[in-house]
């Protein structure tokens, strides 16, 4: 008889909630009571919730059990785990779950589903079929696809993606650059790290495919340093890709050659600003460039570089596979296609959820997220990472496209979603924001750079109750100043969560003797 | 962490072709290695570089990895960050600071406690990490679980 599959994830947050030890204890009573199962790590399918959760293959379903501890295991073997027993734990089927069957997985497809370092696994499910029909069908028109697809950079700034793919295969140059930026830093994000550990490979189908398309050779991964598991996962996915042909020369037999360096950031977060990550690329300080030029013209070592994130490189496989109309199909107005939402901070069920655009902010909150974890009502969610405004409970109603977010001062970003409950206190939130970006500043503009700093002496002061109405007006004036004269999104967008405090939650000024009044 | 020596500052510029432009990267591995870059390792990778001393003195200092002073054997960081704030990080921090007699920052009895910006741990917040592992949904419990389980590992 074959022996049993039995997944449990090896993914940071998975792991970071006890699986490695679950995994452990699912061995040894196998091996104790005498089951025959084969072990796969495979990556998380987002339900983060649930985690650790492991699945048990019965016949042509996999049943899953949440929150499993290792206290758990010894009774879930005398349950039949390997028959997919009842037991307080099972979840039943995997694909039932709604949180999962409801989504609408196309860039993280494979996430969940297949052991991330096997080859084997990934060829058989779609695995380079789309860099093959690339091969076939040329650049031209793997670039028409993404044109076409609508698809927008997923790193933050939404710029579509195919019109900085032309832009790159139009410039003439002896050496051209993919850099594809997984610097990840943003608070309450990780559908990059994912991504990267639950389908390693996806990535650099994807990577090799933008080479293709617009004529470079080379590759390099800007990874952050506190993603250690991702590194190991991910360096072991490029050598697998390579001993098998897939990097290196003559792809394919083809006289396309392309290859891959992994590079480790260094715990900066303005490194994830592309001149700045290019800058470290060089093994230079991450400081911020002047644009122009822009990297597409001259980006990495001068040359011109496509630099993308890894959700938008990792997407663009199925654009080639299935269809850019079926991409653009999804999504509403000028966002098409999905987004892979991650629901964090104080919500009762955090996780990633992959979804067409248009859905609203309330949805994922209440129906995925089933509201805060601390059973509170939400006061704000921050949505776009550290330079994103605070979005009051009463605005939750906006729908997830990139124009309706601008519309109330906000930004989708790369997608996080942060929730707050009604004990925070919203002016400390907007102190750190501006504490952030002191610490975070690359210096190069004096707005960002000493704005930050006067912004958090400004806040204190307001905190304190010092001349609170002659402080909010400077308050206004250094956001003014430092959104007019910041170089980059760093200093140019702090002011954003700091407006957003302002604007709706000022009363968080008041001390709390003062508002007992 | 092992002590640091030329021979393998030696071994890891030669590892990455002795290019100036692997200087971040030469940097990050002798931190995983050794915790901290010493005014000595300065010198060394200026002159087996080709670069200048104050070149590689500023990329050490720009970058918040690359401690100047020697850490713990232990290093602790503790999420400050958005989505783990929402979830009281900062109780547990304070709690951590009293639990371990000591700041952020600051290095004593064999542990080096550090702020960090995002462990991407966000949906099972408030998170840490203990030496490279992230730990995630820690109170104060789990905290010294996962406390003095990294010191019976000496
Ligand atoms: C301060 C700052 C930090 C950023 N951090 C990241 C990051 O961690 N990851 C990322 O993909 N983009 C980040 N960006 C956006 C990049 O500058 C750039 O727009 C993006 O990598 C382009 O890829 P995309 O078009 O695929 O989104 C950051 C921007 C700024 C201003
Ligand atoms: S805004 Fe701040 S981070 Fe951006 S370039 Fe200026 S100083 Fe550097
Ligand atoms: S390392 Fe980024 S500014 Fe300090
Ligand atoms: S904010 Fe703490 S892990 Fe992301």
């Amino acid at each position: 008889m074959a022996r049993t599959k039995i997944y449990v994830p090896r993914e940071t947050t998975a792991i970071s909630v006890g699986a490695d030890d679950v995994a452990l204890e699912i061995a040894r009573v196998a091996k104790k009571s005498g089951a025959e199962i084969e072990l796969i790590r495979n990556g998380s399918w987002g339900a983060s919730w649930l985690e650790p959760l492991v699945e048990v293959e019965v016949g042509d379903a996999r049943i899953a059990y949440g929150n499993v501890t290792t206290d758990d295991v010894p009774g879930l073997f005398e349950s039949g785990l390997i028959t997919g027993g009842e037991h307080a734990r099972r979840l039943g089927p995997i694909k039932d779950i709604p949180y999962l069957a409801k989504q609408d997985r196309w860039t993280f497809w494979r996430c969940g589903l297949t052991n991330p370092l096997s080859l084997q696994d990934f060829e058989q499910h779609r695995g380079f079929q789309a860099l093959q029909k690339a091969l076939q069908e040329g650049p031209e028109s793997v670039l028409k696809a993404v044109e076409s697809s609508g698809l927008r950079g997923r790193g933050g700034a939404g710029f579509p993606t195919g019109i900085k793919w032309r832009t790159v295969a139009n410039t003439e140059a002896d050496q051209k650059y993919i850099a594809c930026n997984a610097d990840e830093g943003d608070s309450g994000t990780f559908s990059d790290r994912m991504l990267m550990e639950g389908d390693p490979l996806g990535l650099i189908e994807g990577m090799a495919i933008a080479g293709f398309a617009v004529g470079a050779s080379k590759g390099y991964i800007y990874l952050r340093s506190e993603y250690p598991l991702t590194h190991s996962i991910l360096s072991r996915a490029i050598d697998t890709a390579r001993g098998a042909g897939w990097l290196g020369n003559n792809i394919g037999d083809s006289d396309f050659s392309f290859d891959i360096e992994l590079h480790i950031g260094a715990g900066s977060y303005v490194c994830g600003e592309e001149t700045a990550m290019l800058e470290s690329l060089e093994g230079k300080r991450g400081i911020v460039r002047s644009k122009p030029p822009l990297p597409a013209h001259e980006g990495l070592f001068g040359k011109p570089t496509v630099v993308n994130n890894v959700v938008t490189l990792a997407s663009v496989s199925n654009i080639v596979n299935l269809g850019a109309e079926r991409y653009a199909g999804m999504g509403v107005n000028r966002s098409k296609g999905t987004l892979a939402f991650q629901l964090a901070g104080n919500i009762k069920r955090g996780g990633l959820v992959e979804k067409a655009f248009g859905i609203t902010l309330r949805e994922l909150i209440e129906d995925w997220g089933g509201g805060t974890a601390s059973g509170r009502p939400v006061k704000a969610v921050q949505v776009g990472g550290p330079l994103g405004a605070y979005i009051p409970a009463d605005q939750l109603d906006v729908p997830m496209d990139y124009e309706a977010f601008v519309g109330i001062g906000a930004m989708i970003g790369h997608g996080g979603i942060v929730v707050f409950d009604d004990t925070a206190n919203m002016a400390k939130q907007a102190r750190f924001a501006m504490e952030f970006c002191a610490i975070e500043s690359c210096g190069k503009c004096t707005p960002c750079r000493i704005g930050s700093t006067r912004g958090v002496e400004v806040i204190d002061k307001m905190i304190a109750g010092k001349n609170r109405e002659e402080n909010y007006d400077l308050l206004v004036e250094l956001c003014d100043t430092m959104e007019g004269a910041s170089l980059c999104a760093m200093g140019g967008m702090t002011p954003y969560p700091v407006r957003s405090v302002l604007n709706y939650f000022a009363e968080d000024f008041a001390s709390s003797k003062e508002k007992a009044l | 962490m092992a002590r640091i020596d030329e021979k393998t500052t030696s071994e890891i510029v030669a590892a990455h072709g002795a290019k100036p432009e692997l200087l971040v990267q030469i940097l990050a591995n002798i931190v995983n290695r050794f915790g901290w870059i010493p005014e000595e390792t300065v010198r060394q990778l200026a002159s087996e570089l080709n670069l200048s001393r104050a070149d590689v003195h500023g990329v050490v200092e720009y970058y918040h990895d690359f401690r100047t002073t020697e850490p713990g054997k232990h290093i602790v960081k503790i999420c400050q960050a958005e989505a783990c704030q929402s979830m009281g990080s900062e109780r547990l921090t304070a709690y951590a600071e009293k639990a371990l007699a000591m700041s952020l920052h600051d290095t004593a009895n064999d542990i080096t406690l550090e702020p960090v910006y995002c462990l991407g741990n966000c949906a099972c917040s408030p998170a840490i990490m203990i030496d490279g592992k992230t730990f995630g949904r820690v109170d104060e419990q789990r905290f010294n679980q996962l406390i003095d389980a990294m010191r019976g590992d000496d």
